[in-house]
């Protein structure tokens, strides 16, 4: 337990080592939670008045991040199935990576739902009536928790392991990665139940929304990885496996592949119906009672995805400076189509016609970058202590001096 | 621990990081120091139980408590009450699409019965202005403005909460902080809601509201209402599932007036409908003017397609009454039925 303490101490001290770089990307990112804090404050004393949430529109751009990371923390299991399905060992060293995003991920799932509350004080009124298994909202409730703590499980005691210079007992993790691969599945099937089982928003009450969610999840998930890995290869002694971007790009590649194809289903069977029930998707391609906000955003997510699509199918693919873009134009891509592109047209019009438009405020915006900086800054600490304890610079015997790591 | 060498420099550098950091964060909470404690109901709303586990003596002190933040708002005394289900009653109101003309009195009576926030203002009922020909709400006009109604090409349909007797509503809330009455009234207990919203989506007919910020009414609307109570020998009541001023941050909805209703007094939009246009009774007494409704009128409800099953009919009046003294015409044959006897063999029929 002592060995415990000193163990976070030493991680805690570490996270403000490193070069100029590295500080100013961390207090960068500190400096944007703090006024995402400020704003959220602020929303604390105005109500969610500081939004621009109405009756018409009654969940924005929270429950759209919400939902877009609830996808990215589900696809920390495509690291994890190459590797402890398929025995793909070029994949081992970077579940770990996988795994961090999702605990990352999760904690600003959580941050957004509390944003998102009108009486956060009274999240304990969870604990005494929990209307369960009635509400689809609190089988969420129970998922993301129960991620979160399987994922904690997991990363907490490899990292554990590797800092005490022991094998992991596979008896003790093993089994929880298993469960964690179903669970993963669950989480983002949940948030897509949350949506799709309201019988008065025909826009989102379509059997095709889960698996959306989930090939747009394990689309933006992976890209995110690569990301990551691409800076880490960049800026760390720890060498990232060619082949296991190559994987990445494989599993990119189909899932975006099967996303686009399921939206291309989804806009069919609207339009070509035609009924009363496509009008949010009349609003959202091409507006509706002459309003058209959303208009601009889905053409610009469809064209990030058809780019991000063009380049993994063509030879330029294996080249960073053409992958890293397109990595990058599908996660903006898919966050779009997530957000201005499902939650926000599910309630315009109104289930009584009216078209009532949403503009999100500068207040909630701030609080959105808050919560992203809050969360970048976990996900940062967090592999800024894993990797020297992973490659075994870091242990319960070894100092680990700052200048071995630039 | 690490390498740096912990000379006096670094100590002192380090402690002036950690104080900057500290009042940057500091500083970031500062809105806080506006916040007000008492609208988010103080340790003893904190504490509260839900509506339904609450003893008598927990209500008591409940409504105590509901009757000293009224004054504390609003500067008046008032007399918080808990107002329970009827036996063998159960609330139907059925609305004449015939007669409406559209004057949005209804929406502004109820504003005034169930002391809604003005600004923000929340209204419970909303009046569609919808061209003759369609029965389809896509096509009515929410923000119709005229100097008089109605208009000859139009009907006015008015929508509030249709007291599902399958709320989709109930279903997904996390808390149980909404539920439907023994006599069908789908209510709010505003002390338990956490403020998520999931209500508000699921529900079709777009009959819930959120308190966006704290609801505000002007003190001499309430004390006029007093003043009016008192001339009566009344005082001024407000009851827990309906009509008390409600706490920021969370949903509420159209209580049928519960507050009235149950001591069988007529909802606030019926009474003062000009037109007569709206109908409300119990639905388990026969005799009653909905019963006869439904039995003798071709009432419809909205959305039916989704199996809601509103307690809220609409209506036209028909200008052939079916009385026992109508013709009765000749009944033609439906599409005679087709046996069909598997596993016989073809070309040979039975």
């Amino acid at each position: 337990m002592r060995e415990y303490t000193r163990f976070l101490q030493r991680c805690f001290r570490l996270s403000f080592v490193g070069t100029k770089l590295y500080k100013f990307w961390m207090l960068f990112l500190s400096v944007v939670a703090l006024i995402g804090l400020n704003a959220w404050a602020k929303q604390a004393v105005g109500g969610l008045a500081t939004t621009g949430m109405t009756d018409q529109v009654s969940w924005g751009l929270y429950i759209a991040n919400f939902t877009f990371l609830v996808g990215m923390a589900a696809a920390a299991v495509m690291l994890v199935i190459p590797v402890y399905v398929y025995k793909n060992k070029d994949l081992h060293d970077l579940v770990i990576f996988g795994e961090l995003l999702a605990v990352a991920a999760v904690t600003m799932c959580l941050m957004f739902i509390m944003a998102d509350m009108g009486r956060p004080d009274r999240g304990l009124h969870l604990f005494m009536r929990f209307n369960w298994p009635i509400s689809v909202l609190t089988w969420d409730v129970i998922v993301l928790n129960g991620y979160l703590a399987l994922n904690l499980h997991i990363c907490g005691y490899l990292i554990w392991c590797a800092y005490n210079e022991r094998k992991p007992g596979k008896a003790f993790y093993i089994p929880f990665v298993f469960l964690a691969i179903f669970w993963a599945f669950s989480i983002h099937t949940v948030t897509a139940f949350l949506y799709s089982g309201l019988g008065g928003r025909p826009f989102w009450n379509s059997a095709v929304l889960a698996p959306r969610f989930l090939a747009s999840a394990f689309a933006a998930g992976p890209a995110f990885l690569v990301l990551t890995l691409l800076v880490i290869n960049r800026f760390t002694k720890y060498d990232v496996p060619r082949a296991a971007l190559q994987t990445l790009r494989g599993i990119i590649t189909v899932a975006l592949t099967i996303n686009m194809f399921l939206l291309g289903c989804e806009v069919f069977t609207e339009f070509y119906t035609d009924s009363t029930h496509a009008a949010s998707a009349h609003y959202l391609f091409e507006g509706l009672g002459g309003k058209h906000a959303l208009v601009p955003w889905i053409w610009t997510a469809i064209a990030l995805n058809t780019f991000a699509l063009v380049v993994l199918y063509s030879p330029f693919k294996r080249r960073v400076v053409f992958y890293a873009p397109a990595c990058g134009a599908m996660i903006v891509g898919i966050w779009i189509e997530k957000g201005m592109g499902l939650i926000v047209p599910g309630f315009i019009p109104t289930p009584l016609g009216e078209v009532f438009e949403y503009v999100p405020t500068l207040n909630e915006t701030l609080v959105c970058f808050g919560i992203w900086a809050a969360g970048l800054l976990l996900f940062t600490i967090l592999v800024r202590v894993t990797i020297p304890v992973l490659s075994g610079e870091l242990t319960k015997n070894k100092l680990y001096s700052t200048d071995s790591f630039s | 621990m690490l390498a740096r060498p912990s000379t006096r420099r670094n100590f002192l550098r380090s402690g002036v990081q950690v104080v900057a950091g500290m009042g940057a964060f500091v500083s970031a909470l500062k809105p806080l120091a506006d916040f007000d404690v008492d609208t988010l109901g103080g340790v003893e709303g904190f504490l509260q139980k839900h509506y339904k586990e609450m003893s008598a003596d927990d209500m008591k002190a409940s409504l105590a408590r509901i009757e000293s933040d009224v004054k504390r708002r609003f500067d008046v005394d008032v007399v918080a009450r808990d107002i329970k289900p009827v036996d063998g009653v159960e609330f139907v109101y059925a609305l004449n699409l015939s007669r409406c003309v559209g004057c949005r009195k209804c929406v502004h009576a109820c504003v005034q019965e169930n002391n809604q926030s003005r600004s923000p203002e929340i209204q419970y009922i909303r009046v569609l202005e919808m061209p003759k020909g369609t029965l389809d709400i896509e096509k009515g006009n929410h923000h119709y403005d005229r100097p008089t109604v109605p208009d000859e090409d139009h009907f006015y349909m008015p929508i509030q909460c249709h007291q599902c007797d399958d709320p989709p509503c109930t279903k997904v809330c996390p808390v149980e902080a909404t539920w439907t009455e023994p006599d069908g009234i789908t209510v709010v207990d505003y002390d338990w809601c956490i403020g998520c919203r999931y209500c508000e989506a699921a529900c079709p007919y777009w009959a819930r509201r959120f308190n966006f910020a704290e609801p505000t009414i002007p003190k001499e609307e309430l004390i006029a209402k007093k003043d009016a109570a008192e001339a009566k020998g009344e005082q001024l009541e407000v009851n827990y599932l309906s009509n008390r001023p409600r706490p920021v941050g969370v949903v509420e909805k159209c209580t049928f007036c519960l507050h009235r209703t149950r001591e069988g007094k007529m909802p606030a939009c019926l009474e003062v409908c000009p037109v007569g246009a709206r109908k409300f009774g119990n639905i388990l007494d026969s005799t009653s003017e909905v019963a006869q409704i439904l039995k003798t009128k071709r009432v419809f409800v909205l959305k039916e397609e989704l199996g809601t099953n509103p307690r809220f009919f609409y209506y036209f009046d028909e200008r052939y009454p079916q009385d026992s003294s109508q013709k009765s015409f000749e009944g033609m044959p439906g599409m005679p039925e087709i046996t069909r006897t598997h596993g016989a063999s073809k070309g040979e029929p039975k």
